[in-house]
């Protein structure tokens, strides 16, 4: 119920947005991320972004989980 | 697909399975909150890969599984209204109330539409305005700001027709409550990633200040989860319980400001019914004053009649962590995917049809 899956916002309008996710394309609403920008990924649920993906973090997440299994 | 596929990386996951294992040295017993990371858990096989000194339990984080009778009535009892559509999420067609269901009230010509957004119910209200549109408003705190965008709209476009059945419910007070019953011992909870996505970290704060529980919010891909479950051993070999995010790219400890804002236009929190425990106080979310209007329980002159609980089932003991599907005589007899009893074999994250789908991943 609460499935969020990440959208590449390809265009935006008001506060609609064309959305792609994995190459099919949908409509967004923006309404609860009016801060969403063309080129931004967001958490897509039942067709509202509800956050805008933080790539920084997410490159963050990455590194800490390789050094996480190097070090016992 | 970006974001998701770098967290599917066996070798990463293999090297944390076995740090897992090296750390965790005492026996601890963990809640996933969350319907959707049981799936993930299960699909992934993350039970039987982690070591035995960690029990997993599935916790009532399924907003069709946990909405009551008494409300799957009300809902049920709309939907034989002349001039009404209802709408609503497709997981909630099939779940039984006392004496039937959405589905067999379609089969009986209710009108019934499935959506997948409610902007998709907005639209069916412009485009019918000599009839009723009701939208079924389940969900926890990632939904509710939806409907309370989808009301805000309304408003603004004068869509008079337009409805909700508030039956959206809150995720830190049921937690709150099934601690206090003490039925269940844990030592950690994996905590909702979508749901922390709107209200952020720090409504969780009182689980490791108040009850000494480690506390980590977690995403939904099996790195993510892996992450989450070495966070969790390590706060509690360490002994140092706090609560921490292992899902920093969709989730800030504040949340989602501009969300929480409408939600807090539209709603207010109220005293809700959950199935297997009963009225929580200030666990649901209600329309206040302003939007009352758009409250299809207030608008509609309805009585769904007594209600009843289905003979055998043990829905509610399984949503509060007490029972497995396992030790429901009806599981996979009588109350199948196909033929559901209960709510918790109906929805796609219920842990009845999760069990069912990918066996008990202990290999039992």
């Amino acid at each position: 119920m609460c499935l969020a899956i990440p959208a590449l916002i390809k265009s935006i309008d008001g506060h609609q947005a064309e959305v792609d996710i994995d190459g099919v394309t949908r409509q967004a609403s923006l309404q609860l991320t009016p801060e969403a920008k063309v080129g931004d990924y967001v958490l897509l649920h039942t067709g509202y972004a509800i956050n805008v993906i933080d790539p920084v973090e997410a490159e963050e997440t990455l590194k800490l989980l390789k050094e996480l299994s190097e070090v016992y | 697909m970006k974001f998701i596929d770098e967290y599917h990386n066996p070798e990463l996951g293999k090297r944390l399975i076995d740090r897992i294992h090296h750390h965790s040295t005492k026996p601890i017993r963990l809640m996933e909150f969350c319907g959707g990371h049981t799936v993930a858990i299960f699909k992934h096989g993350i039970r039987q890969l982690l070591p035995t000194t960690i029990d997993m339990l599935s916790g009532p984080g399924c907003p069709v599984c946990v909405t009551a009778n008494v409300d799957l009535d009300k809902a049920i009892a709309l939907a034989r209204l002349p001039n009404v559509i209802i709408t609503t999420f497709g997981d909630m067609l099939r779940v039984p109330g006392s004496y039937s269901s959405l589905q067999l009230a379609k089969a009986e010509r209710s009108d019934i539409r499935v959506v997948y957004s409610v902007q998709d119910a907005l639209g069916i209200a412009r485009d019918n305005p000599d009839k009723s549109v009701i939208f079924i408003g389940i969900g926890f705190e990632t939904t509710a700001p939806t409907i309370a965008a989808s009301i805000l709209q309304a408003e603004q476009e004068g869509i008079d027709n337009y409805y909700v059945l508030p039956l959206h419910k809150l995720c830190p007070p049921i937690m709150k409550a099934l601690l206090d019953l003490g039925e269940v011992r844990l030592d950690g909870i994996i905590c909702p990633g979508h749901v922390s996505a709107i209200i952020g970290s720090y409504p969780y704060q009182f689980i490791p200040d108040d009850y000494g529980i480690a506390c980590v919010v977690s995403g939904f891909e099996p790195l993510d989860i892996l992450l989450c479950v070495d966070r969790l051993v390590n706060q509690i070999e360490t002994g140092q319980y706090k609560v921490e995010i292992a899902y920093l790219r969709g989730v800030k400890p504040e949340g989602n400001k501009h969300a929480l804002k409408l939600m807090g236009t539209v709603f207010e929190v109220c005293d809700a019914n959950w199935r297997g425990v009963g009225l929580v106080p200030l666990s649901g979310l209600r329309l206040n004053k302003r939007y009352q209007r758009f409250d299809a329980e207030r608008s509609f002159d309805i009585d769904p009649g007594p209600t009843h609980e289905a003979k055998g089932c043990i829905c509610g003991s399984i949503l509060r962590g007490v029972s497995t599907p396992q030790d429901c005589k009806l599981f996979r007899r009588s109350c199948t995917p196909e033929h559901p009893v209960g709510p918790c074999m109906v929805s796609s994250e219920g842990s009845c049809a999760t069990y069912y789908h990918y066996g008990d991943s202990y290999g039992r």
